[in-house]
């Protein structure tokens, strides 16, 4: 089997994020040549993307499914408060990071089952989670940052390519990306998100398919939010507020559909390099920020309009 | 629901004379370097059903899409009244008075029947709708449509109306968009187009839908009804063209012209034996050993109320009913994907049961994904599941029932009517489930894949499945059934062997 027969008859969906990642990166180093092209420049935006990818990855799965989740910035605030207490309490920083993960994974599964056996809507559920998530966060805080000693986690996203982080997200996008397309399961969740009414057909529960999906990214948000806790070294209930809107942008960008039924990781993580190659270069253009929200919200769109007329082309 | 069917009996032929009032002369058009319209001459008279038939693929649409303003011909005139027509869009067409209802259903189900009407069309002042006006327009429109006696509610959501009566909506706003509701007498519209207009609906609301088009006739209008049923353009129509490979193969009039004349005219060649030779022994008196289904007294929460059969290995049994019978209902209950209130299901198969649904693109496949993907989608199979794999399973199925794709990876959704069939029971094939129940298996697939459809079925039984067939076809029933049981109003009779039955008796039985 050759390739073309394997990415079927039409280019693959992240090969569009793949060029503009190019071409954005390709510009801003010509422009920013004595600053932008260095390794530290390189590392630097690897780090600021663990934050945004390691979350794109969950989003992925759950946009897939037809579903989105809007609680992405709540828990990872709330999991660097949880990691941030545990640590205070004199507990190792082995047990305080499986302590929020679990935290995450009782949260994802409680969406899940709002989601796939009460059959809500996404968008209400994790909309009420993003609130009740930030207030149970604020209220374990004592609505203030706790300080601790951070027992070793500041040094997962330490500024050298040994980052322990960066070959997490890494492990974890291969990970994701090998579950979504290599396995059964990963065959379920599209399906899903294709026609829910046909999987059921198939003897596929949909049901468990999404609490498992809500499951493992309200994970992977965890994750995310050890990373974060890693470059705070505090735990902050106000942190990541509107993170969320960043996930789904990387998602979008990244060719997945709102209405369920495509998407890759490999575009996800190209979507979320983009923005902070944006970020990053504009700022070493010493542009102001309006610039780059602005460039950062017409690629949204341009993104999702490229993916219209790629769909129009293939229907043709 | 008392008036039988078939009494939608047309008035007095006076209206189809005089001069055409559509005329399309030498349509030609192509895509590529695929010509769809070798040069198509069609003409139509003022009161008169014109049947359009082909198989899919013979050109249909494309004409019809020209006529509407939705595409532009290589070459092509067309006269409308006497007038030269070319509309440049769909809004032109429109003006002019030629409309379409299309035959996948385009109402917003959210919105009334009022709204739905007027939709596009509301008389505004200062931007704010003139309720008044556009409650009479809609009143008048749906007045044309359902004639005196009848009404259909205006301000009610539309998704709450029967699917029959959706249709009858959707006439009243193509009229309405024709320009039928702007004039006091009624009709300026001139030429609707309805694309299989009964394809949704069972005997009796067909029936009624077709005393209504009748009725529209009577008042002046030229109807061009595209269609699969020759029945109904034998009952209803005036006049038929048939189209094959993008050139007029046969017109004349359907009451005098035999069937099986239309069928060759349609498919070029002699109709294949229809009736493919049921197995053997499972006909008549069938043995007690291989018992597969064991249905007793089983009644859903509306439909159906009480069914009882038994379903035996490598017969096929066939059930008829009208729509709302609750035939869907009973095989969903069959295949746990509804509760039962009532009664039992013994599955005496090891290899489970499976359920093609009516719905193709609702339920049965994903539309937007590969082929290879729709007929592996199963609950089994191993954790690991790679691509390639994946692909080659899919092209081995693609050959195995001969779908017409270009590869595997293609998506569900650009295969023709047919061939989405033949992935849905590729699906079902490579579970290799004992039982199959098969919902509406023919519906919107053109007359060749019927056939192969159909002996398909006939080929698994022989294998020693055991299959339950629902269809509206009845003669699909009569011709491919070993056993056939009748479903009214949600009680299923005993099944009786398919000999015992003819098309009438099954219709009689089934309305009574």
């Amino acid at each position: 089997m050759n390739l073309r027969s394997l990415l079927g008859d039409r280019r693959p969906a992240w090969l569009g994020p793949l060029v503009a990642v190019v071409v954005v990166y390709a510009v801003f180093a010509i422009l920013t040549p004595d600053t932008f092209l260095r390794t530290q420049n390189l590392l630097t935006m690897a780090r600021q993307t663990v934050v945004v990818a390691i979350c794109a990855l969950g989003m992925t799965m759950v946009i897939v499914t037809g579903g989105i989740d809007l609680s992405t910035g709540s828990l990872v605030a709330l999991t660097t408060v949880v990691v941030a207490r545990l640590l205070r309490s004199g507990y190792g920083p082995v047990v305080a990071v499986l302590g929020a993960l679990a935290v995450a994974a009782l949260v994802g599964a409680s969406i899940g089952a709002l989601v796939g056996r009460l059959k809500m809507m996404p968008f209400v559920v994790t909309l009420g989670a993003m609130t009740i998530l930030r207030g149970a966060a604020k209220g374990l805080a004592d609505e203030q940052k706790i300080d601790c000693d951070t027992k070793g986690l500041e040094r997962l996203l330490s500024a050298d390519i040994t980052a322990p982080g960066l070959w997490i997200a890494l492990t974890l996008a291969i990970g994701v990306a090998v579950l979504l397309n290599y396995t059964r399961f990963g065959r379920h969740v599209f399906a899903v998100g294709s026609n829910e009414a046909a999987a059921r057909l198939c003897g596929i529960d949909p049901a468990r398919v999404k609490i498992l999906v809500y499951m493992l990214s309200s994970l992977l948000f965890g994750v995310a939010g050890v990373m974060e806790l890693s470059t705070l070294t505090v735990g902050d209930p106000t942190d990541s507020i509107g993170l969320e809107l960043d996930v789904i942008a990387a998602v979008v960008i990244g060719g997945a559909s709102l209405a369920g039924g495509e998407g890759s990781v490999i575009g996800s993580v190209l979507g979320a390099l983009l923005m902070t190659v944006i970020k990053t270069g504009a700022v070493h253009r010493g542009m102001p920020s309006w610039t780059q929200e602005i460039a950062t919200g017409a690629i949204i769109v341009l993104a999702v309009a490229v993916d219209r007329l790629r769909h129009a082309r293939a229907r043709r | 629901m008392t008036s039988p069917p078939g009494a939608a009996s047309s008035p007095p032929e006076a209206a189809a004379s005089g001069p055409p009032v559509l005329e399309i002369a030498g349509a030609e058009k192509s895509f590529g370097a695929v010509a769809v319209l070798r040069g198509v001459s069609l003409s139509v008279r003022r009161g008169e059903i014109h049947a359009l038939l082909g198989e899919n693929g013979a050109g249909k649409s494309t004409l019809m899409r020209i006529l509407l303003g939705a595409e532009s011909a290589d070459r092509c005139q067309m006269k409308l009244a006497g007038e030269p027509y070319a509309p440049p869009g769909p809004g032109a067409a429109q003006r002019a008075g030629v409309v379409m209802v299309p035959q996948e259903r385009t109402l917003c189900l959210h919105l009334t029947v009022l709204e739905n009407v007027v939709l596009g069309l509301e008389p505004a002042r200062a931007g704010f709708v003139r309720r008044g006006a556009a409650r009479e327009i809609a009143e008048r429109a749906l007045g044309l449509v359902t004639g005196v006696g009848r009404r259909i509610p205006l301000d009610v959501r539309a998704g709450s109306l029967s699917v029959a009566d959706q249709q009858l909506v959707e006439i009243a706003r193509a009229l309405a968009q024709g320009g039928a509701a702007t004039r006091e007498d009624g009709l300026s519209a001139k030429v609707l187009v309805l694309d299989e207009p009964t394809a949704s609906l069972g005997q009796d609301d067909a029936a009624r839908l077709f005393t209504r088009v009748h009725a529209l006739k009577a008042a002046g209008l030229a109807v061009v009804l595209v269609t699969h049923f020759l029945a109904d353009v034998r009952a209803h129509a005036d006049r038929y063209t048939v189209l094959r490979d993008g050139t007029v193969k046969g017109e004349g009039d359907p009451k005098v012209t035999p069937p099986e004349q239309i069928v060759r005219e349609m498919l070029g060649r002699e109709l294949e034996a229809a009736r493919v030779e049921p197995g053997g022994d499972a006909r008549g008196a069938p043995h007690d050993e291989g018992v597969l289904l064991d249905v007793n007294a089983l009644g859903g929460c509306d439909r159906p109320r009480s069914a009882t059969f038994v379903l035996r290995r490598g017969e096929v049994l066939g059930i008829a009913g009208l729509v709302g019978s609750g035939r869907t209902e009973l095989l969903r209950l069959i295949a746990g994907l509804d509760a039962s209130i009532q009664g039992t299901v013994r599955v005496r198969a090891d290899k489970g049961v499976g359920l093609l649904s009516e719905d193709r693109g609702g339920e049965g496949l994903m539309l937007s994904r590969s082929i290879a993907e729709n007929v592996t989608l199963s609950r089994r199979g191993s954790f690991v599941s790679r691509p390639s794999a994946l692909f080659a399973e899919g092209a081995r199925w693609i050959a195995e029932l001969s779908i017409k794709a270009s590869s595997p990876a293609q998506s569900a959704g650009e295969l023709s009517g047919g061939n989405q069939q033949k992935v849905q029971l590729a699906r079902l094939l490579r579970e290799d489930y004992d039982v199959l129940l098969i919902d509406e298996p023919t519906r919107g697939i053109d007359v060749a894949s019927k056939t192969q459809v159909l002996a398909l079925v006939r080929e698994l039984a022989r294998r020693g499945k055991g299959i339950v067939l629902v269809s509206s076809q009845l003669d699909e029933l009569v011709s491919t059934c070993d056993r056939i049981a009748v479903l009214r109003r949600g009680e299923l009779d005993a099944p009786r062997p398919a000999s015992e039955w003819t098309e009438e008796r099954l219709l009689l039985e089934a309305s009574s």
